[in-house]
């Protein structure tokens, strides 16, 4: 009897790439119900506004390419990408802001550097620090956290009005539905001279951080951890960035307590957590040797820090992210493992 | 796990052990026709002592080993040679390679068989028993174990003796059912190897899923001082490298061997084969096989070598609808097989006739996602990744610099690998590719050595030509100058020797 060859492995194990990028969708679902619950309807529409163009656009963008169109489509890299863009964007962003976001993470970041498994830049943040930078404005109007169901929620027509539309609801006084992020009143507040414990007294603060955010943060808290648990995540990266975040921001806040908010606060706050776990593990544009990853993301905690607290934004995450990006390569160089069997320096 | 060393990586995989190791081992059915290749061996083929029309003897020597590393191949049953040609046999290639094909009688009339008392012979002659016997290593390497068993160059006494017991491949049991029947067998081969070798420690390393063979051995070791170790059931712990590494904690070097670190290992199956080789007098004639997956009665067989593995399929009821791939080892390390009309050899541990279910269904690579997987389990520390983007590139020197050459095929990473890339099959690729170079910058050393050689005559010739004619002396003078141009040539190439020698060895040595 004949037989077909093959060679061995003959098994293997069950994830693939698909599996992967699921697992990463499953753990960001308990922070984006947070987010839900505070910020309203609009998080939702981003979401499934983000995903569409970014299927649209991958799909236009293999064809283009000549690539098998399904086979990759159905790798769920694409929906990623479009989640961690969205959930960054404010809740009633205009349509087009979103759009812009996607297609520039989408075709340029992702499919112009060769596609997945290529790109040097975390395509995410790619989109979110092109919009960033082009539209400051409509980047910083962020809804103020209410809870669902509340008469100050925004309702579900008046989400679709404002981000298709681009008309805001009406029946709020301008400062009673956006303002500042956590982050930006510190920022803003510590330029006025007040010190942390003042500004800490503001509304927008909640037990940790900011209220609201806080509770978000916890869902991605946990969902991390779960990727970290599957071994979908490297462990090494969110340790070396929050480990590094904590320490510099512990030495700071030691040294002037007045002037720098404690550690806490920072791993709590803005997109550290977030960022720590969704983001920054991003294989493709990370550190892939073990020691490498620890470096990477100490990298990511010390640039978060230094962007806060002296650079020009609130928080730093995505750009920490693009630095450490380009670094990643000339890490990996320097820390290989030990091969078995090779001589201990 | 008190006293043992993990290594790195690893995997659990899906466990098939149950499938073939209920059954005792069988004797399986004499076939009408043995094909007996004379190369189932590292190192050089057999050369055959025997001739098409000639009548042979159970245990008769067919090939004899051809060089140090060689192994004689003998006569598995009595009958007639009726070709000594190419035929078809299990290798990864393909390719036919030389073979005895014997018809035989069903008398199986043996040689004579003179059982030795070991303890009273020199070592080499215990060795070259062993050689004789065509004793090599059946956890699927088959290199000559006499080898392996000569330390005489060695000036430091051996640490550790390990017996290899792990059978870490998850369908395999050939090993476990040895263990469980014929353990006193195999403290009787290892009695043989601790006398060659004078170890300080014998240890025998089973993973724990083999409880019954952990104990058969237990008993059979009472009172011996040899100590049976259990080891977690994490692929690839059969490894040899790695199961040296689990037991002793020492690591065996980049580009040596465990010898280096005083360790040396065996298979269960080859301290069995040692046994039966000095205390029957019986050469390498048979092994034992696991026939498994998609048969009517997977089970374990004593069979002849040069058994066909179809005739082995036929004894365990046939294949069951739906066989995919015939493979022949484990699903991790196996190769399959285009045709099962191929004989067993020394080295074929198992026959796996892979159903579609036990099988990861072919689908295309996607792009690397540098996740890192790979570098997790791999158990020699490697970057798998970095192998994989530079043979893709055939930038093999660069494959080198992150020690290619240290891969030791397990397949974990391909395993893992959440874009289906093929990993292992690049680096064969590389390394083959590699290895092609080097015998080609080899050749071509060889040719300008050779060219060189040629240029320094033609000129000595003419020199010596030229010096004749102007000397113009009588015959007479000429014979001392004729004496002591045949004494500097002589000279000459003294001095040229060693440096040649050494060119020799130096490829070699990084072989």
């Amino acid at each position: 009897m004949r037989f077909r060859t093959v060679t061995s492995p003959h098994i293997l194990a069950e994830a693939g790439v698909a599996q992967l990028m699921r697992r990463v969708l499953y753990a960001m679902a308990p922070g984006i119900m947070a987010l839900i619950w505070f910020f309203g309807w609009g998080v939702l529409v981003n979401l499934a506004l983000a995903t569409s163009i970014a299927l649209a656009a991958e799909a236009a963008m293999l064809l283009a390419r000549g690539k098998p169109a399904v086979a990759q489509l159905n790798d769920y890299s694409a929906v990623v990408t479009a989640w961690l863009l969205a959930v960054a964007l404010p809740p009633l962003s205009p349509w087009w802001l979103t759009a812009t976001g996607v297609v520039s993470a989408i075709v340029v970041a992702k499919h112009l550097y060769g596609g997945l498994g290529y790109n040097p830049f975390n395509p995410a943040m790619i989109g979110y620090v092109v919009l960033l930078i082009s539209f400051p404005r409509e980047m910083s109007t962020w809804l103020i956290p209410h809870g669902f169901g509340q008469p100050e929620a925004v309702t579900w027509s008046e989400t679709l009005r404002a981000i298709f539309g681009g008309v805001m609801p009406e029946r709020f006084a301008p400062d009673a539905l956006t303002g500042a992020t956590p982050l930006d009143v510190l920022r803003t507040q510590l330029g006025l001279g007040l010190n942390v414990a003042e500004i800490r007294n503001s509304p927008v603060f909640g037990i940790v951080a900011g209220s609201g955010w806080e509770w978000a943060t916890l869902g991605f808290l946990a969902g991390g951890l779960w990727l970290v648990y599957t071994r979908t995540a490297a462990w090494q990266i969110p340790v070396g960035m929050l480990g590094a975040l904590a320490v510099v921001a512990t030495v700071f806040h030691v040294v002037n307590p007045q002037r720098y908010a404690p550690p806490w606060f920072h791993l709590w706050s803005g997109a550290a957590i977030f960022g720590a776990f969704f983001i920054a593990t991003d294989p493709v544009t990370a550190s892939t040797t073990p020691r490498g990853r620890l470096f990477y993301g100490a990298g990511i905690g010390l640039l978060v820090y230094i962007i806060r607290g002296f650079g020009g934004y609130p928080d730093g995450v995505a750009f920490a992210v693009l630095l450490m990006n380009i670094a990643a390569p000339t890490i990996d160089l320097y820390t290989p493992p030990r091969v078995f069997g090779a001589r201990r320096e | 796990m008190s006293g043992l060393f993990a290594f790195h990586g690893g995997l659990k995989t899906v466990r098939h052990k149950s499938e073939s190791n209920q059954r005792p081992i069988q004797l399986s059915a004499l076939s009408e026709r043995l094909v007996v290749p004379l190369r189932q061996h590292i190192g050089a083929i057999a050369k055959p002592l025997v001739q098409a029309g000639e009548r042979v003897l159970k245990g008769q020597l067919i090939g004899q080993p051809d060089g140090y590393i060689s192994a004689a191949v003998h006569a598995p049953s009595s009958g007639t040679v009726l070709a000594v040609d190419q035929q078809p046999v299990p290798h990864p290639s393909g390719l036919p390679d030389w073979c005895v094909t014997l018809e035989t009688d069903g008398e199986e009339r043996w040689i004579e068989r003179e059982p030795v008392a070991y303890q009273t012979l020199h070592h080499s002659a215990v060795r070259n028993l062993l050689r004789a016997a065509g004793v090599v290593g059946l956890g699927g390497a088959a290199f000559p174990s006499a080898v392996k068993l000569n330390l005489s160059g060695r000036s430091e006494r051996l640490g550790t003796l390990i017996l290899n017991g792990a059978e870490c491949e998850p369908w395999i049991t050939c090993d476990d059912r040895l263990m469980r029947e014929r353990a006193a067998g195999i403290v009787a081969g290892l009695r043989i190897m601790v006398h060659l070798l004078d170890p300080r420690e014998v240890l025998i390393g089973i993973e724990d899923d083999k409880p019954e063979a952990i104990a058969a051995l237990n008993a059979a070791c009472a009172g011996t001082g040899y100590r049976v170790r259990s080891v977690p059931t994490r692929y690839p712990s059969g490894s040899v490298k790695q199961l040296v590494k689990l037991l002793t904690g020492k690591e065996t070097p980049v580009d040596g061997l465990p010898v280096d670190v005083g360790v040396q290992c065996f298979n269960v199956a080859t301290a069995y084969a040692v046994h039966r080789a000095i205390d029957c007098g019986e050469p390498m004639l048979s092994r034992i096989v696991t026939v498994t997956g998609r048969v009517r009665r997977p089970q374990n067989f004593e069979a002849l070598l040069g058994t066909p593995f179809a005739e082995l399929i036929a004894q365990s009821g046939g294949y069951q609808d739906g066989v995919e791939r015939l493979i022949m080892g484990g699903p991790m390390m196996g190769f399959a097989l285009y045709d099962d009309r191929v004989p067993l050899t020394k080295a074929a541990n198992c026959i796996l006739a892979a159903g579609i279910e036990n099988l990861t269904p072919e689908q295309p690579a996607l792009p690397c996602i540098r996740c890192g997987a790979c570098a997790d389990v791999c158990p020699a520390d490697l970057l798998p990744q970095q192998l994989y983007w530079h043979a893709r590139a055939k930038e093999f020197d660069k494959a080198q610099d992150y020690h290619l050459f240290s891969c030791i095929e397990c397949g974990c990473c391909s395993y893992v690998c959440p874009s289906r890339i093929p990993l292992v099959q690049f680096y064969r690729y590389a390394k083959n590719e590699i290895w092609a170079q080097e015998k080609e910058k080899q050749k071509a050393e060889l040719a300008r050595q050779r060219h060189q050689a040629r240029l320094e005559r033609l000129e000595r010739e003419k020199r010596e030509r030229e010096a004749k004619l102007r000397q113009k002396a009588p015959p007479r003078a000429d014979a001392p100058a004729e004496k002591s141009s045949v004494e500097t040539a002589v000279a000459r190439a003294k001095a040229a020797a060693p440096a040649a020698a050494e060119a020799a060895e130096t490829p070699a040595a990084n072989d």
